[in-house]
């Protein structure tokens, strides 16, 4: 096989992409730029954290199927893992959006770093709904029949029936976990190609200057 | 065993909830802690100083 | 090299200072732990809500008069779901957005008749009830004059609806079938059986509580329940959650346009608030291309307690 052979493939040159956009160093860094110093910081990786525990408690959840916890005190306690996780991820994504707001942190080149943060915002409510729906409870019962009036407005009622508990319930467990995954996924895969932003210069002049010639 | 192994909540939230009630605006009092709290969070985690500065300093 | 605009609210220099040692995976795994651990407290401390749900049988035991007058606007023809449109038939307008009609365009795709979906079909499979079958055949086969007032008498009289004795009771004579069609489904509701034959429509295996769950949606019984419990629509009740746990805090915007007018007073509020909804999510998304919005961090000056001791470091002005 000839190295252009080699070159032309399609897994050389993802491989290649891959390497040069995300190298090692840059997906498991040593070092971070000394004006990362503020509290404000640690609520993206908290919010990380949640999500993992989010998941985790869920899939405990499933061990033992969608009854389980109405009637075991062992299931009921890790329902209650599940809630007051998915509380704590909502309270820390959102102190992590604040912060990224104040900070502008979709500057230099980070659009999409922002724009794919605040997807999964949204989807997070959307899986959170879906799981309220889940709970085959009073709360549940009153959820979705409030609920499907605003849905059943907007068309998607029709094929998004938030009374059919069934469909519920694998929309929260597979199609938009897999979703919110994806969606963080990527999310900190830019942040780890792009960094975190820089603060704003003080001196708009000397900004303009580096920006100019490519710095 | 079982009563030591008791998986039950030790202030369960149960009772009816308290709400805060003032013209249009109504909101149950641990909505209004979270909230108040996830404030509270934000400021101090503005103003709380970030250990390290030395090394930082070092760095530069 | 032409020199292009710096836009302070959109370019930033790559950063060419100092860097300091940091372990990302260290932090990684404190951070999981105390998430964790915080998670536990929590969960040790306040448990979670687990209201039991109402079912038919229980709501027509609490309340068997409240159970007849639903049964009959959903036979009359009266009640949300009977009169409701898209998607569930072609009875009601749905709700629209200037001309966007979306869930009628989208159609009837969850086919309900209330009339017979919840009354007429349950009844009919009762075994062995020779004299409701005989009334079930003279309402089926009266004309739909005869049936409007038949229906008319009995929601008349329905004003002064007692419960005696396991019975309904309505003063009426003008009412045709329609008195012992209320009192039978009412009496099944009580015994559980309505429960069951709403769902097994599907068949043998069913997740789908759709039948049941707009029978219950109905009802003033379900709503007074949700009242008492603060989740109704003009109590702010989409954050809310039953006794005192935190709900959905993160919905206050949702929840906010249902309480104030015009959402509150039109027709078409959910899908108005909807279209206000997805219209401040693609702002939210848009953000840093829209000159203005994209302008108030640095004009909010937060960032500079976020990167005080950067500006102090490198002698920087406020």
């Amino acid at each position: 096989m000839s190295n252009a052979e080699i070159d032309r493939q399609w897994t050389t040159r993802l491989r290649r992409r891959v390497e040069g956009k995300l190298p090692p160093e840059k997906v498991l860094p040593d070092t971070q730029p000394s004006y990362v110093a503020s509290w404000i910081y640690v609520f993206g990786v908290a919010t990380l954290a949640s999500l993992g525990v989010v998941i985790f408690t869920g899939c405990v959840l499933a061990l033992r199927g969608p009854q389980w916890w109405h009637g075991s005190q062992y299931g009921h306690f890790v329902n209650s893992l599940h809630l007051w996780s998915v509380e704590i991820f909502f309270f820390t994504m959102v102190i992590h959006l604040w912060g990224k707001f104040a900070m502008a942190a979709w500057r230099g080149g980070r659009t999409l770093t922002w724009m794919t943060g605040v997807v999964t915002f949204l989807a997070s409510i959307a899986t959170a709904f879906t799981g309220y729906a889940s709970q085959s409870n009073f709360d549940s019962q009153w959820i979705t029949t409030q609920a499907k009036d605003g849905i059943n407005a907007t068309g998607a009622g029709a094929y998004f029936n938030v009374l059919n508990l069934g469909q519920m319930l694998m929309w929260h467990i597979v199609l938009l976990p897999i979703a919110a995954v994806v969606l963080t996924a990527l999310h900190v895969i830019l942040v780890r190609i792009k960094g975190v932003v820089p603060p704003f210069e003080d001196d708009v002049k000397l900004a303009a200057q580096k920006v100019a010639v490519g710095e | 065993m079982a009563t030591i192994l008791s998986f039950a909540a030790i202030f369960p939230l149960n009772t009816l909830g308290h709400y805060i009630h003032w013209h249009w605006f109504y909101i149950s009092v641990a909505n209004l802690t979270v909230i108040i709290l996830m404030i509270v969070t934000f400021v101090a985690a503005l103003l709380l100083p970030f250990p390290g500065r030395r090394r930082r300093k070092e760095n530069q | 090299m032409t020199k292009k605009a710096f836009r302070p609210d959109v370019d930033a220099p790559e950063w060419k200072g100092g860097h300091t040692p940091y372990d990302i995976i260290k932090e990684g795994t404190i951070a999981l732990l105390v998430i964790a651990l915080l998670t536990l407290i929590f969960a040790v401390v306040f448990g979670s809500p687990d209201e039991a749900a109402i079912t038919i049988k229980s709501w027509s035991n609490a309340d068997p008069i409240d159970f007849a007058t639903t049964a009959l606007s959903e036979l009359n023809g009266t009640s949300i779901s009977a009169s409701y449109g898209a998607p569930y038939n072609h009875n009601g307008a749905s709700q629209q957005i200037g001309p966007l009609q979306l869930a009628k365009w989208v159609g009837v795709r969850i086919p309900i008749n209330s009339a017979q979906n919840f009354v007429i079909e349950p009844l009919k499979a009762l075994p062995n009830e020779p004299t409701l079958d005989a009334d079930l055949k003279q309402y089926s086969s009266a004309s739909s004059s005869t049936q409007t007032g038949w229906l008319n008498a009995y929601a008349k009289a329905s004003a002064d609806m007692k419960f005696v004795k396991g019975q309904v009771v309505v003063n009426t004579t003008n009412a045709g079938p329609v008195p012992v069609m209320i009192n039978d489904l009412t009496t099944m509701a009580r015994s559980g059986a309505l429960d069951q034959d709403l769902l097994n429509d599907n068949g043998f295996y069913t997740t789908d509580y759709t039948k049941p769950l707009l029978f219950l949606a109905d009802s003033q019984y379900l709503g007074n329940l949700a009242t008492e419990q603060h989740l109704g629509g003009d109590q702010w009740g989409m954050m809310n959650e039953t006794g005192n746990y935190p709900g959905q805090a993160w919905l206050w915007l949702y929840t906010f346009w249902y309480q104030i007018p015009p959402f509150n007073q039109s027709g078409n509020g959910d899908a108005l608030v909807w279209a206000v909804m997805m219209v401040l999510s693609v702002l939210l998304l848009l953000v840093p291309v829209i000159p203005g919005l994209r302008s108030i961090p640095r004009k909010l000056r937060i960032y500079r307690l976020i990167w005080r001791e950067h500006y102090r470091d490198s002698g920087g002005s406020s």
